[in-house]
């Protein structure tokens, strides 16, 4: 089984995934109201971090010289240190390969490069400082998939551990808002002015979040303790639209049916619940919704953390699929905060209040700008 | 393990454009060096006959990764409109959507001239030329992009085979679109029979990606 060893969330919830959790339990949300922000005319709704917080656990690191690091380095670095403390993994060691997950690396270096070298906005250089840091020899990955980036970097993991000699796979999905990002969504009408209402009949649009996120794999027969493993995924293209969604969600479905299609006996019924993407805009909500009902999956529990977390770009597969992870581990499904009243194309099952669940396995699923989709199918993997 | 071979392959540069190993077209020397390529790529295509409306609307990025594409697919007698389930769409490059960034961050770059443009934005991913290239052919299997220091066939055949695990076929290589300068490698990859097909391998595919014109 392909399993999580060690995973981390750095999100305005907290620095840990154990913090994020107890905060999403609780029913936190990162998204706040800002007007007059990174010298934006106008006002928008997002999760952003509190950087000085950020520096103050930075500052703890060793080695946090070694280079002058970016807000992007920082937050990956802090959050593959804990995911690695929590794995009892060495970073450094030749068998470890580090996976960026981004949509945007340093692009704010673009307004002022500051001290930083050329290169800097470039995101395989981010990758680089950040698998140095940790004294990583081998050359990481970069995978820049829009807002499927990092459930793409996660569909890379298996082949990695399988076929190309890697015994750990370091998963870091991270991306930083800037003046560049919330423009631009701004100018793509794609923004609610308010909180975000996923599924919800009135949604407005999306609001962004800052994030980073990291989950170490590897493969074993048997576990210590209770953790998750990745059963099958898959990537596939609209080949529709560069900025919208297929009306007939035919990508996704596709994707949804490979997963469930990549074992013998696994059915619908064994599924405690289906993250989606969730973002509250309408056309990828819609398309969502009659993905999962052409699935015949109308009744399965959906839903959505784009009200904690807003939507975190490239961290954004990795940090659901820890959350989600929680969500099944603990027999526990997140209620869609934000949303009252479930609006989309076709009709399912959106969770809005606190669900119970004991079934094995869950289903994340996202789509984003350039007709890209992607499903993982994940299961329980317990202790022995 | 399949038996994969590179069934066609070109190269856009900001010197020539060749197909199979072939010349086709080489820019004039007399055309400004050092920004070569907004004129170069608008002569490209007129000169390889291409009619494709959306391409006007695109980056330079996805200009020439979608016309290195369009030579490799005629190739093959593949320019149609029948869907193909199962062609993945791989593209690499250094700089991402670099050059596409910088034009917009021009849009917002001071509060007096705030005019931030959704066209230009829409560019300003990496994977958008992917998803331009899986447009134009119908292409419905996996799409994905990676961003590496510099070309590397290791890197890229790696990829192509893992993705060729499921994949009948792959179309895609090392799209970069950097500071005024392009360099396109793009190759359709599967099973095929023909003794003079090229076995694909990162070797191959180095030879090819050096061959100069």
């Amino acid at each position: 089984m392909i399993c999580s060893i060690g995973d981390n969330i750095l999100s305005p919830l907290g620095f840990t995934s154990a913090e994020n959790w107890n905060a999403v339990c609780s029913g936190h949300s990162a998204l706040k109201r800002y007007s007059d922000h990174f010298d934006l005319p106008e006002p928008f709704c997002a999760s952003l971090l509190d950087w000085e917080k950020v520096e103050e656990k930075f500052a703890q690191l060793p080695n946090n010289h070694l280079e002058n690091y970016t807000r992007l380095e920082k937050i990956s670095i802090l959050s593959a240190a804990d995911a690695f403390q929590k794995a009892g993994i060495n970073p450094a060691a030749e068998d470890v390969l580090f996976v960026l997950s981004t949509t945007k690396g340093n692009v704010e270096l673009l307004q002022d490069l500051h001290d930083y070298e050329p290169s800097r906005p470039y995101l395989w250089r981010s990758a680089q400082l950040i698998s140095r840091y940790f004294g990583n020899a081998n050359e990481p990955i970069v995978v820049s998939n829009a807002c499927i980036s990092g459930c793409a970097a996660l569909h890379l993991v298996k082949p990695l551990l399988q076929k190309h000699g890697f015994r750990y796979v370091a998963v870091i999905g991270a991306d930083v808002l800037s003046k560049f990002i919330i423009s631009g969504f701004q100018s793509f009408k794609a923004l609610s002015p308010d909180f975000c209402r996923p599924f919800d009949a009135d949604r407005t649009g999306l609001n962004l979040g800052e994030a980073a996120a990291t989950i170490i794999f590897t493969e074993m027969a048997e576990t210590k303790r209770n953790t998750i493993g990745i059963v099958a995924s898959a990537l596939c293209n609209d080949a529709n639209h560069i900025s919208a969604p297929s009306r007939t969600a035919e990508g996704l479905l596709k994707t949804l049916r490979s997963v469930m299609a990549a074992e013998k006996n696994l059915s619908a019924s064994d599924i405690a619940f289906v993250n989606a993407h969730g973002t509250a805009t309408r056309y990828n909500d819609d398309m969502e919704s009659v993905a999962l009902d052409r699935m015949g999956w109308n009744k399965l529990t959906v839903n959505s953390l784009k009200g904690y977390f807003g939507h975190t770009l490239g961290a954004a597969g990795v940090l659901e699929t820890v959350i989600s992870s929680h969500e099944l581990l603990n027999g526990q499904i997140l209620p869609t905060i934000g949303t009252q009243n479930p609006g989309t194309a076709a009709e399912i099952h959106v969770a809005l209040q606190p669900e119970k669940t004991d079934k094995p396995l869950f289903v994340k699923m996202i789509s984003g700008f350039g007709g890209s989709n992607a499903a993982v199918l994940f299961t329980k993997f317990l202790a022995v | 393990m399949k038996n994969l071979k590179i069934l066609s392959y070109s190269r856009i540069t900001d010197d020539f454009v060749s197909l199979n190993g072939d010349l086709i077209l080489r820019r004039s020397a007399s055309d400004e060096p050092n920004n070569v390529a907004r004129h170069w790529l608008s002569e490209i295509y007129s000169k390889i006959g291409m009619e494709y409306p959306k391409f006007f609307k695109m980056d330079l990025l996805c200009k020439a990764g979608t016309m290195a594409a369009e030579l490799v697919m005629r190739s093959l007698n593949m320019v149609n409109d029948e869907v193909k389930e199962n062609w993945a769409v791989l593209c690499f490059n250094a700089a991402g959507s670099l050059d596409d960034d910088r034009t917009y961050q021009q849009t917002i770059q001071t509060k007096e001239n705030f005019f931030p443009s959704p066209a230009v934005f829409v560019y300003t991913l990496a994977n958008i030329v992917s998803g331009e290239i899986a447009i134009r052919h119908h292409l419905r299997g996996e799409s994905s992009c990676f961003v590496l220091e510099d070309f590397s066939a290791p890197v890229i055949s790696r990829a192509f085979e893992d993705a060729l695990d499921t994949a009948d076929f792959g179309l895609g290589g090392w799209i970069e679109f950097d500071k005024g300068h392009c360099d396109v490698l793009i190759c359709a990859v599967g099973t095929g029979n023909q003794a003079e097909l090229t076995d694909f391998s990162a070797e191959n595919l180095n030879s090819i990606y050096q061959k100069k014109y």
